[in-house]
């Protein structure tokens, strides 16, 4: 039931400034809103397309701004710092204002409006979006228009989301850089000449530019957490299960998570509330109940157990990076959190076990990529021949790497060594983590040994690129929910603290970041562009 | 040499990829590097290691025997390189092949 | 001297459940529909979507497993077969690899009379592929309808048993007749919702070793099967009495020419990378769910057939032609319910009504009457109201129209003449109009007195109660 309240005959939302009761009394007061030039809005002197979820709900909702004033403050932004991040691979600038009008619109009526309604968020362009292109960085998908809507991109539009567009990655969400993309590799907002971390890069790059508020990014074994850690934002990967994979374009489909990239923790678990859910049209997603995640952002993290896995800062880790990580130990331990030293012994598989696992389940779901039913066909003679050109032509070195590798890992006299140690050494992993599990809460890590680095740094050597991935995979292989928040800076480039929970218990990754984020400023820089 | 060139040929066409000989050369030397670090796992003993397929603890997952909606003839066509009659047009698979 | 061999025959067939949805998705599974008009992008494999299991496809999957007598697995779990192919949109196949839902069954079939049990290794549930068109687009393209991809089939391997081609086509025969019980596929060979493959080797006879094994595909018809193995299994004699190898390799049966033809001209190998199905999560069977699934499982041809002989005193040919199909021997048990002579409904069943089906072509579902209908026809010829010359003719009538035969006898004033001083006035009529013959009757030609007879009927129109006519002949005479 909408507040019984007269309505403006003009139907404008400013009518009703200031005078909607506050009902989300949160953690800071809408302070008063300044204008700056024409017409950007500002906010505590941000910009409209600086702030986060929840500040923009309450402005939206209470009529003090509106989303077509937010989403317009968006797509200037993206206007200004487009050419030089290169985030989005799509822009749907005439959708995204004709949603963000309609919101406006519900909120001139009077009508309670979602958490996420009018604000403008970014998909990685591995979500099917109906009747917007869904390339997946790929030649292999251009031109490609699903017919149908991704589960999570229901989701979003049940809550009156605006979706800017669809941003980039690297093909088919295999890298740690976004340099895969086929189209154009995404900049660092930190750091234009660095790589902002893959394989959802684009969304990293888009929130941490101000290009969007948030988005949604893929995390198969890093690719939301890494370009979190590397553009200093904060992005998780849920528990296995928490979220649709329905409409998430397949890599690896027993890895595969989407999760949210956001600015802080609090919109991280605004955006969780909205993804997370059981979805009969995904066989894999989870039948649990589904918490109010910002019950768990109190800020209390007293008497917490939180392990410190020694393998994630062995060989290879970036000083700076150590330090930073085990100053937040300290933070942590400061708060409240009793830290300990723990060890998952079979660390140092995870890459082998992954590089496995994901290219062979990569090498079925990449198979329907032959240029029969849409997307890119070679011209060739035969059958055959059409199959073999198209794939030539329409993928990538990496996708035909890990395709190469996934294919000869499955095939007959291989499956034994390779794919099925791989799924028994997986076991052995997750015996770690039950194991640390029952002593501690949560664990902290790094997101990644190493910060953004340049741009064709690592594209030469395959392993060297795999090894970014070192301290995120073991959670995809595990199937537990993982976050990456900042933690400090080396030579002005963000580095990322992982926070690592029990499966199903993402709403205690997200009380231990939040608890952080709260009494850090590291979540409040903002690159300059 | 874990993986002959030989190898990477009969990979590659059941993989349906066309590759060219610098790709190729490419690919043999890199999946060397990658498949001679995967001997890693060669070191431990998972011979009573069951393996994990699913790392949720889920079964029987069924949906009811009910009849949905379909696309449109155009809809499900809308994507297709080439078309013919309602059909998706490909070209004739040569015996043999 | 001629070696004697012994032919070795194992059959996979492919049967289409006819659930309403298919497998993986919610289209329609009917036959028949302008080409992809029956497709979602789950079945069309569009990036990004994901199978779900149609609990009523694994059920049915039971029920024909338990049917086959095999032992429906406690844990079971769907597999990736992956191969390109054209009609396969997701360029794997979803299907069951090392852990189907069911093994270890049999099938009984009768050869010479003397019954055979049959193996059945496995029975496994897949999804379907889609059809690949050659005809009316040119020699150098072809055209693909996915109506099909996705609708649930089961495969059914057999041991190899089978020691000839006729034993291959009694095993089809009977396999068939009982999924038709189960009701859990229309079983149409000509729609392809029952497909054959075969395993066809052959070994002198006395050798425990198999021969080199051949496959023989493309067989459409239950003679084809036949046609085609025969044919086989004397190619391969050839083969080895010129003391050459027999090639592994597929074979197609070419219809028209009366042949098999080598698929490939060189043997690929198959390497189908089967691994773990990551989108579907495994199958638990439970004992309670397969019991449940068994008590509703309706009785099979062979205790059906022995039922009929136990309860109802039938000949074993009988039993045996009324339990050939669930159909018949439903409209049998119907008929019997109304009209319990057991064996005088035998006898019309297996006379009329199969006679009749026969030279139309039909099936026992297309008789636009109910077998209640065929009871009272019966009961007309019991009460006297008809003749069962003209019950034949009421019966061709119910076949046309649909009629009861109640109805028809009335309409048509077939009803039997009884009053007796009618027909007495033909008899006199006829007498009257036929001395000579009446003499010759009278003179001791027996036979005189049938045209007499005949002489009422026909003025009747086989109507009059031909007992009544002749003890009024003979009264009179």
């Amino acid at each position: 039931m909408p507040p019984t309240r007269t309505r403006d005959a003009s139907g404008y939302p400013g009518f009703w400034r200031g005078l909607r009761p506050r009902k989300h009394e949160g953690r800071t007061a809408v302070a008063a809103i300044a204008f700056s030039g024409t017409q950007n809005k500002e906010v505590l002197g941000l910009k409209l397309n600086e702030l986060g979820i929840s500040r923009l709900h309450k402005l939206i909702s209470s009529g003090e701004v509106t989303s077509v004033e937010v989403t317009e403050a968006v797509f200037e932004r993206i206007d200004e710092v487009e050419d030089t991040v290169k985030a989005y691979l799509f822009l749907d600038r005439e959708g995204a204002l004709k949603k963000a009008a309609k919101v406006d619109l519900n909120v001139a009526r009077g009508e309670e409006i979602e958490p996420l309604a009018g604000i403008p968020v970014a998909i990685k362009d591995n979500m099917c979006t109906k009747g917007i292109p869904t390339t997946c960085a790929s030649r292999i998908l251009e031109g490609f228009v699903p017919p149908y809507d991704a589960t999570v991109i229901e989701r979003l539009k049940a809550s009156d989301a605006v979706i800017t567009g669809k941003v980039n990655l690297d093909e088919f969400a295999m890298g740690s850089s976004c340099e895969n993309s086929a189209f154009f590799p995404t900049r660092n907002p930190w750091d234009t000449s660095r790589v902002p971390g893959g394989s959802s890069g684009g969304s990293a790059a888009a929130v941490a530019a101000g290009e969007a508020i948030y988005a949604l990014g893929s995390d198969t074994g890093g690719s939301v957490r890494l370009p979190a850690s590397f553009c200093g934002v904060v992005g998780m990967k849920p528990t296995y299960g928490y979220v649709s994979r329905y409409g998430l374009v397949a890599f690896a489909s027993s890895l595969d998570q989407i999760g949210p990239i956001t600015r802080d923790v609090w919109d991280c678990a605004l955006v969780m509330n909205t993804i997370c859910g059981r979805d009969p049209m995904d066989s894999t997603s989870a039948d649990v109940p589904v918490p109010d995640f910002t019950s768990f952002l109190n800020g209390d993290i007293k008497g917490l157990k939180i392990g410190v896995p020694k393998e994630y800062f062995g060989e290879g880790i970036d000083p700076a990076v150590k330090e930073a990580v085990l100053g937040a130990v300290d933070k942590l331990t400061e708060l409240g959190a009793e830290a300990e030293e723990c060890s998952l012994p079979h660390s140092e598989y995870a890459l082998s076990t992954y590089y496995i696992l994901a290219p062979a389940e990569a090498s079925s779901n990449l198979a329907r990529y032959d240029g029969v039913r849409y997307g890119y066909r070679a011209e060739a003679g035969d059958l055959l021949e059409m199959f073999k050109k198209t794939r030539q032509q329409g993928f990538g070195p990496e996708v035909k790497r890990r395709i190469m590798l996934g294919t000869y890992a499955l095939s007959s006299g291989y499956y034994d060594a390779y794919y099925l140690k791989a799924q028994k050494v997986r076991t052995l992993m997750r015996r770690d983590f039950d194991r640390v599990f029952e002593r501690f809460d949560c664990l902290v890590a790094p997101t990644s040994p190493v910060v953004a680095f340049p741009l064709g740094d690592r594209t030469a050597d395959p392993l060297s690129m795999y090894m970014v991935d070192i301290c995120t995979i073991p959670v995809n292989i595990a199937g537990i929910p993982g976050i990456s928040i900042p933690c400090g800076f080396k030579d002005g480039l963000p580095i990322g603290l992982q926070v690592i929970g029990k499966p199903f218990d993402d709403g205690t990754v997200l009380r231990v970041a939040y608890a952080f984020e709260k009494n850090t400023d590291y979540h409040k820089e903002r690159p300059e562009l | 040499m874990k993986i002959s060139r030989g190898d990477v040929e009969h990979v590659a066409n059941l993989a349906r990829l066309e590759l060219s000989q610098e790709e190729m050369e490419a690919l043999t030397r890199q999946l060397n590097d990658i498949l001679t670090h995967m001997e890693k796992l060669g070191e431990l003993d998972t011979e009573d290691v069951p393996p994990t397929y699913h790392v949720l603890d889920m079964v029987n997952l069924f949906r009811p025997d009910k009849v949905g909606k379909c696309l449109q003839q155009e809809e499900a066509l809308a994507n297709a390189p080439d078309q013919d009659q309602g059909c998706i047009r490909v070209p004739r698979v040569l015996e043999g092949s | 001297m001629t070696t004697e061999y012994e032919v070795v025959i194992g059959l996979e067939v492919h049967v289409e459940l006819n659930t309403d949805s298919k497998m993986f998705c919610s289209c329609p599974t009917t036959f028949g529909a302008e080409p992809n008009t029956h497709v979602c992008p789950i079945c069309l494999g569009m990036p990004g979507v994901l199978p779900v299991i149609n609990r009523k496809a694994v059920e049915y999957t039971i029920r024909a497993a338990l049917a086959l007598n095999c032992q429906v697995a406690k844990y079971s779990k769907f597999d990736r077969k992956n191969y390109f192919y054209p009609d396969l949109p997701k360029n794997y196949q979803i299907s069951q690899y090392d852990l189907p839902l069911a093994t270890g069954g049999y099938v009984e079939i009768s050869v010479d009379g003397k019954k055979r049990k049959i193996g059945i290794r496995r029975v496994h549930l897949e999804e379907d592929a889609g059809k690949l068109l050659h005809e009316g687009t040119g020699p150098k393209t072809s055209l693909v309808d996915f109506n099909r991809t996705g609708v649930p089939l089961i495969e059914i391997v057999s041991e190899p048993d089978l020691r000839s081609p006729e034993e291959a086509r009694l095993y089809l025969n009977k396999l068939r007749t009982i999924l038709h019980y189960t009701g859990v596929s229309d079983v149409k060979m000509e729609e392809g919702s029952l497909r054959c493959d075969a395993n066809v080797s052959i070994r002198p006879l006395g050798s425990e070793v198999f021969g080199t094994l051949t496959e023989v595909k493309n067989m459409n018809s239950f003679r084809a099967v036949e046609r085609a193995l025969a044919y086989e299994v004397e190619r391969q004699k050839e083969i080895l009495e010129r003391g050459e190898k027999v090639e592994r390799e597929t074979r197609g049966w070419d219809e028209n020419r009366r042949i098999t033809v080598s698929m490939r001209g060189k043997e690929e190998a198959h390497d189908y990378r089967y691994f773990p199905e990551p989108d579907l999560v495994p199958l638990e069977i439970s004992r309670d769910w397969v019991e449940e699934i068994q008590e509703r499982l309706p009785d099979m041809p062979d205790e059906r057939q022995a039922r009929l002989v136990r309860e109802l005193g039938l000949p074993e040919y009988d039993a045996e032609v009324l339990t050939s199909s669930k159909d018949l021997a439903d409209f049998y048990d119907a008929c019997v319910k109304h009209y319990p002579e057991a064996k005088t409904v035998s006898n019309w069943v297996m006379g009329e009504v199969l006679g009749y089906l026969n030279e139309k072509g039909l099936e026992i579902t297309d008789l636009p009457f109910r077998p209640e209908d065929l009871a009272g026809l019966l009961r007309l010829i019991d009460k006297g109201t008809i003749s069962g010359k003209i019950a034949k003719q009421v019966f061709q009538e119910m076949c046309k129209s649909g009629k009861a035969p109640e109805t028809i006898v009335e309409e048509k004033g077939l009803k039997q003449i009884t009053d007796e001083s009618e027909i007495a006035a033909i008899v006199e009529k006829v007498m009257e109009d036929n001395p000579k013959v009446v003499e010759d009757f009278r003179g001791g030609k027996e036979k005189a007195l049938g045209f007499l007879v005949g002489q009422v009927m026909k003025a009747t129109r086989g109507k009059a109660n031909p007992q009544l006519v002749n003890r009024l002949f003979r009264e009179r005479l």
